[in-house]
């Protein structure tokens, strides 16, 4: 690459852009100034968000939406601080994400200068790695390394961090041509022994159950996950984050497992005698009381993370590498098994069978005439159907957006899984319709989640990303209430948000130069979805008035175990004797 | 010899926040640590860190696997002690007087360790030595009664040609 003489902001700039940004989300201020200045010549895109949270966010759901690494840039001190819940988020979901900061002068570091906190080390255990560069001729190699941490192995988030006097002084561009980090070399290809195993104890299993995570999605490996379920005619489960991994409509799908999973998915898990775990991570949302998950089942665990091997289930056999270049090498061997002995799993298909038909998800509707939240979100399911992305916060319509919407395919449903951060959705869709301008952008979100990040709302109506919001308004902090109605004799404390009264949501929409809607009736609910999806210029917001009493089922009680699930409130499933 | 201790050997890069990196993912994770040491080795863009730590089987698998993913760990091995020279470092001032003086010092050479620094009601004592000799040595010396004493983690080191490491195996 050319040795061009420049400033270390422009080198930095010319290193994004040598990565292969298009667009990044962020707040200039005093220590990322110097980088500003070429920022305003450079084709990259730059989206000028009104919180830095909203930066990480909207990094995350550009990522998340199109596999490509999001980008989001702030400045020193409070612009550095606000960028760690969305770090935390994205390191959680394994998503791709640098973020740059901006640092005080290189001398002034550790002399509690203006704007200066140490977010090298405070973002240490929430990244997969992280840089402090204060030398100009190390910005370019930063970069590029960052970018390779954060989008290869296990994907996650990487800051770059700058020191002010760093981005100003002057320095040769030199972009590496590759990157090569002696610590740092994730295994793509499980050991041929390891498959050889794994393939033996399929054709050995009688119970068996594909647990496919969200590693399914980060490696692309749906077309191979398909083919290898059709392989196998095993019964598949998808965890919160691998929705879309595995279509909803396929006839070996139970749906999602784990505290609020189908029946069926759950209790498949529980009487397996295999687990084909595929970029899983036995996580206690899933596995519910650790000690009691699937007591039966053999474990066969593929993972590109080596450390998520054993971590919390012991493995049978652990495949360690890419998962698609892993179900890839183990089909051929599965077949080559299955032609000494296909096992018969029309039995386990019975038994299956039975749980579906006798406890499908569902929900009643208010006797009150009110708007039941599920049908809100089913019908905004239904209408845009599965090409379109949606995006959810954290909580009782969370949930209710995984269960009662299809998914037909990868990254049409994002979301914060492992954080559980309230606020995600509006950023996360806002990068999520500028990854993917051509797609309808719904975010589900809650009335409370709604309150902590609508201000990148703002952001959509300038920049003319016109996403879709349905607040989700049952004026409380949902999930919580349905806690303390279910394990706190309904003392419904400080989960009362009032927000039927106050804020006037479509009228703070309009303010915010968005179109603002309102719902209350069941029989307006097809209207003004239609409606919404009318308004393609601007933001819409849609307030959905729902009854506050609802809650989300099945549930499996924090900490109990996945054979307590329970049904609806009190109600247990009854199991035949066999079936035990 | 507690059977459950595993001393680690952890080929580091030179950088700064290494440490700060490995700390905090003991902490965080809530590994206990018996003792670390870090120093200089023979390339200066590499540290070692001598781990040494409480666990077995699985915990200590996770603990290799965790360590292993910090982007600037290259390398990690386990030393077993029959086939490692282990040695930690120990300073302890001894208080003495004219009638104990004589056995304190006595002492000393039995344990091949050496006096550094004598006062009018101390000797500073200075000893190398495995984890077991060092125990030993202060169990004598406590009698005597021990004003101070300064300790430093356990080192280690393969004995003969060039050890295989865990995680480049893994790699």
């Amino acid at each position: 690459m050319s040795n061009e003489t420049m400033t270390g902001a422009q080198s930095l700039v010319k290193a994004l852009e040598h990565a292969g940004v298009d667009v990044m989300f962020g707040i200039p201020g005093g220590a990322i100034l110097p980088a500003y200045d070429p920022i305003y010549d450079s084709p990259i895109r730059h989206i000028l968000v009104r919180h830095e949270q909203g930066a990480g966010h909207a990094a995350t759901g550009y990522a998340q939406a199109t596999g490509r690494t999001g980008v989001c840039i702030a400045t020193s001190g409070p612009g550095a601080t606000n960028l760690v819940t969305p770090l935390a988020d994205a390191q959680m979901d394994s998503v791709p994400v640098v973020a740059i900061t901006g640092q005080v002068a290189a001398g002034a570091i550790g002399t509690d200068a203006f704007q200066e906190a140490d977010i090298r080390g405070i973002t240490m255990p929430v990244t997969k790695h992280n840089f402090l560069i204060t030398d100009p001729a190390q910005i370019p190699q930063a970069i590029a390394e960052a970018f390779h941490l954060a989008s290869t192995g296990r994907p996650g988030a990487v800051l770059v961090d700058i020191a002010k006097d760093a981005l100003q002084l002057e320095t040769t561009f030199n972009y590496p041509s590759s990157v090569n980090l002696r610590g740092y070399r994730p295994k793509m290809d499980p050991d041929s022994v390891a498959i050889r195993d794994a393939a033996r104890l399929i054709a050995e299993s009688v119970q068996p159950v594909l647990y496919v995570g969200g590693g399914a999605i980060k490696a692309n490996a749906h077309k191979e996950l398909r083919a290898f379920a059709e392989l196998t005619g095993a019964p598949v489960v998808t965890t919160l984050m691998a929705r879309g991994a595995f279509p909803d409509s396929h006839l070996q799908h139970l749906g999602m497992p784990g505290m609020h999973g189908t029946v069926a998915a759950v209790t498949a898990l529980q009487k397996a005698d295999l687990l084909i775990t595929l970029g899983a991570r036995f996580d206690d949302r899933v596995t519910g009381k650790l000690s009691s998950f699937a007591p039966h089942a053999k474990i066969i665990h593929a993972d590109i993370d080596p450390a998520e091997i054993g971590k919390n289930r012991a493995a049978d056999v652990a495949l360690v590498g890419d998962l698609a270049r892993t179900l890839s090498s183990l089909a051929p061997e599965v077949k080559a098994e299955f032609k000494k002995r296909k096992p018969d799993l029309s039995s386990w298909w019975k038994t299956i069978d039975s749980w579906r038909e006798r406890y499908p998800l569902g929900y009643e509707k208010p006797s009150d005439g009110s708007l039941s939240p599920q049908y809100v979100i089913e019908r905004i399911g239904k209408i845009v159907g599965p090409n379109g992305i949606y995006v959810a916060g954290v909580g009782q319509h969370q949930m209710w957006a995984s269960q009662f919407i299809s998914y037909e395919n990868p990254r049409s449903w994002l979301n914060s899984g492992g954080l559980g951060t309230m606020g995600y959705a509006v950023p996360a869709a806002m990068g999520a319709k500028v990854g993917a301008p051509d797609k309808t952008v719904w975010a589900i979100d809650g009335d409370g989640c709604f309150q902590m990040t609508n201000q990148e709302l703002v952001t959509c109506a300038l920049n003319k990303i016109p996403i879709k919001v349905a607040i989700i308004n049952n004026e409380s902090l949902g999930m919580v209430r349905q806690w303390q109605a279910l394990f706190y004799k309904e003392r419904f404390s400080n989960t009362d948000l009032h927000s039927k009264r106050i804020p006037d949501f479509a009228a703070l929409a309009e303010a915010m130069g968005c179109a603002g809607l309102r719902c209350d009736t069941p029989d307006d609910v097809d209207k003004t979805i239609a409606q919404a999806m009318e308004i393609n210029d601007q933001p819409v917001v849609v307030d959905f008035s729902v009854n506050r009493d609802a809650m989300v089922w099945p549930m499996v009680a924090a900490g109990t175990s996945n054979d307590d699930i329970v049904v609806a409130k009190s109600l247990a499933p009854i199991w035949d004797s066999q079936e035990l | 010899m507690k059977t459950t201790s595993h001393t680690l050997s952890v080929l580091v890069e030179n950088s700064p926040g290494v440490l700060a990196r490995v700390a905090s993912l003991f902490s965080r994770r809530g590994y206990n640590i018996e003792s670390l040491a870090v120093g200089p080795t023979e390339n200066p863009d590499f540290s070692r860190m001598t781990i040494v730590i409480n666990l077995e089987g699985h915990a200590l698998e996770q603990v290799i696997q965790q360590l292993d993913k910090l982007i600037n760990v290259i390398s990690i091995t386990e030393l077993d002690p029959v086939v490692s020279v282990q040695r930690e470092l120990l300073l302890v001032k001894v208080a003495t007087d004219s009638s104990t003086r004589s056995q304190v010092l006595e002492t000393v050479q039995l344990f091949r360790a050496k006096v550094v620094d004598v006062a009018q009601d101390a000797v500073t004592i200075e000893a190398t030595g495995n984890t077991e000799k060092i125990t030993a040595l202060l169990n004598v010396l406590a009698p005597y009664g021990i004003k101070e004493l300064v300790q430093s983690g356990l080192v280690a080191m393969a004995r003969g040609l060039k050890p295989g490491s865990i995680s480049e195996a893994q790699k």
